[in-house]
């Protein structure tokens, strides 16, 4: 029994990939089924990827600024879809802008320097807030 | 039979120097470097102690300071201030949209507008970039790779323009894209598709700009992705002889080509491993040079690169810290010799620099390059039993991934560099390293100050951020409709129709077709677009 699926992925044109990797290695560590999209993607692939692999968080690594357009575009098409999946935000992203992503429907926000138990700790929140 | 020290004196002596004093703040007067007679002396092949024989002496390091963010014209006004406040070369900073020939009002363009860099759609833009900056003074990089032939393209003919003649304009061009598979993956052509753009490139400087580096080798990309220093150095200089090889194989002398190639390397936090990697990498580079390809030239086995301190090591937490970390990371570049040098501004873990953040980065060159006096003796650290060891190891480990390589590639560095990227083989090594050092991170091995250490006083920094905003992006997008509509929209047809049709004729250089297609104000991606109809799309197979 796994703790929970996750599908992690990078959308937009952001080719930085090394948090990603690494997060996807400690979930993956902490028995969750990680599921990487690759690079490139648009909210609309992420969104139907999550809902039909059926997971249960995804995650988006943002380093290039665009977190503000392209995280709430993620989480408007999972809901078109008429599902629920939390999401969550890894990457660069100031505080100023975490009441912003929360009130568009990204609850956690992990930001540069987490610890891999920090990590794994804060996805199981997001899941259990979920559930 | 003259020692190692009397002919490096006559090459000293006939030097240009800088009139200053060279002794010690106590009046202690100062050789140009210090070592026993027979040893190898900075000049001297295989230049592990530089590659000049008066090294700063004679000119100090370029403080190029990477600059770029939203519209042309912010980013010319940051370059103006950077030249006021004393630097001395200019490096520019693509979006994401430009890094993979994107337009601006392409739908995947999206909220990346100008936030990473500059945007650039046309010429128009480069001709806003470099406004008032004369091109023909100061030298110029610009960090761009996929695209990179059609942004030369637009810089050329932006120059030209500007009355600019192409022999006297400096500077470098990254079109490293062997590190874009590996590392930074700003891709777009497959890598053999790829690497006929920069044969044409190479060959094109290497006929018309005699001052310009076709290539900047880049280490810096595969360091912040997660490989060690041994990794960065064996790495970078396999992706060296790869371009070597490319060019050689298109039937150019290796030194028409190789003075023009340049490095790019990063400045980790681990001090004396980085100065090691510096002084290994310029003697494995003139030994292969030498020896597997035959150069003959001494300024194709001289190594030369640039620096850029690490953004990787810069720390969301404590912010100010990060000046201190910059400060040791971009000494480590000076004692290993580097010809230019960027330092990172200390909010770069948050956001592009402010100006207040970067103008401290490049006072802190200026601190360096001035009041500490390193700069006096060329490679101070040579002959440490400590430092020469570091070196040594430095070089018997790229040498055995270079081995790997050569036997991946059947005798052939530039078979092994793209295979290496489609067996993954370069990737999966620096994913595994980033790993390992998050690893170290979290069980305490390794201590980052603000992060697993000395955490008081992480929730007390606000610094003042640097926001880009939408409105950048709707005034980028409207600049280029304003463009789109201007122009003669058959001559742009029939100059997109010609890069096609050459791109498609493997023997055909594309410069000339690129130069005169920009001239006609066709897009980035529209051009991007006509090459991508003949040498498709790379796909890269997700793994974790």
């Amino acid at each position: 029994m796994h703790a929970g699926r996750i599908l992690v992925a990078k959308v937009g044109l952001d080719g930085h990939d090394r948090g990603i990797k690494v997060v996807a290695r400690i979930l993956r560590d902490a028995g969750y089924e990680v599921i990487y999209t690759g690079l490139f993607q648009t909210p609309e692939t992420v969104a139907a990827a999550a809902v039909d692999e059926d997971v249960d968080a995804v995650g988006l690594s943002m380093l290039s600024g665009a977190h503000m357009t392209l995280a709430p575009l993620v989480v408007e098409a999972i809901r078109a879809r008429g599902a629920d999946i939390p999401v969550i935000v890894g990457g660069i992203v100031p505080d100023s802008d975490l009441d912003e992503l929360a009130a568009a429907g990204v609850g956690t926000v992990l930001t540069p320097g987490a610890t891999a138990d920090e990590i794994v700790a804060s996805v199981g929140r997001a899941l259990a807030g979920a559930q | 039979m003259a020692t190692n020290r009397e002919r490096w004196q006559e090459a000293f002596d006939s030097s240009k120097l800088r009139d200053t004093p060279y002794e010690t703040m106590s009046g202690i007067p100062l050789d140009p470097v210090y070592g026993p007679d027979d040893g190898e002396f900075p000049g001297q092949y295989p230049y592990t102690r530089g590659p000049y024989a008066s090294m700063y002496r004679s000119k100090l390091w370029t403080m190029r300071m990477f600059a770029g963010f939203g519209t042309a014209d912010d980013t010319n006004w940051r370059f103006k201030e950077i030249i006021k406040s004393g630097g001395t070369g200019l490096s520019t900073a693509f979006d994401m949209p430009t890094l993979l020939g994107i337009d601006s009002d392409d739908p995947m363009a999206l909220g990346e507008v100008g936030r990473c860099g500059v945007a650039v759609d046309t010429l128009a833009d480069m001709a806003d970039l470099y406004r008032d900056i004369d091109l023909g003074e100061i030298t110029t990089s610009m960090t761009i790779n996929s695209p990179a032939a059609v942004i030369f393209a637009m810089f050329v003919a932006q120059a030209e323009q500007a009355g600019i003649a192409r022999e006297r304009l400096g500077g470098t061009l990254q079109n490293d894209i062997l590190k874009e598979y590996q590392a930074q993956k700003e891709f777009v052509f497959p890598p053999r598709q790829s690497m006929r753009l920069v044969r044409d490139t190479i060959a094109f400087t290497a006929a018309e700009m005699p001052r310009w580096h076709s290539i900047s080798i880049s280490g810096y990309h595969i360091r912040e992705a997660g490989s060690t220093a041994a990794e960065e150095l064996a790495f970078t200089l396999a992706n060296g002889f790869a371009y070597v090889e490319l060019a050689k194989e298109a039937g150019l002398a290796v030194d028409s080509f190789a003075p023009r190639l340049s490095f790019f390397f990063n400045a980790h936090i681990d001090f004396f491993e980085e100065i090691a990697k510096y002084r290994a990498a310029r003697r494995i580079w003139a030994r292969w040079l030498k020896e597997r390809y035959g150069a003959e030239n001494e300024r194709s086995m001289q190594l030369r690169f640039h620096t850029q301190t690490a953004g990787v090591s810069l720390t969301a937490q404590q912010p100010e810290v990060n000046i201190v970390r910059t400060a040791i990371e971009a000494l480590a570049g000076v004692l290993g010799g580097t010809q230019s040098l960027h330092t990172n501004s200390m909010d770069e873990a948050l956001a592009l620099p402010t100006e207040k953040a970067a103008r401290i980065a490049l006072r802190t060159q200026q601190v360096i390059a001035h009041e500490t006096n390193v700069a006096h003796v060329a490679d101070p650290l040579g002959g440490s039993d400590y430092v020469e060891a570091l070196t040594d190891e430095m070089e018997r480990r790229a040498e055995a991934l270079f081995a790997e390589l050569d036997e991946m590639g059947d005798g052939s560095m530039l078979e092994g560099a793209i295979r290496g990227i489609e067996e993954n083989w370069f990737q999966g090594k620096i994913a595994d390293s980033a790993f390992e050092l998050e690893r170290k991170l979290n069980k305490g091995e390794r201590i980052t100050v603000g992060v697993n250490g000395f955490t008081d006083g992480n929730d007390d920094d606000q610094l003042e951020l640097l926001k880009i905003t939408n409105e950048d992006e709707q005034r980028q997008r409207k600049r280029l409709d304003v463009v789109r509509q201007d122009r003669d929209s058959d001559a742009v047809a029939a100059a997109l129709a010609r890069v096609k049709t050459e791109a498609a004729d493997p023997e055909v250089n594309l410069m000339p077709a690129l130069i005169d297609a920009v001239k006609t104000y066709a897009t980035l991606g529209e051009i991007m677009h006509a090459l991508e109809d003949e040498f498709g799309r790379h796909v890269e197979v997700p793994t974790i």
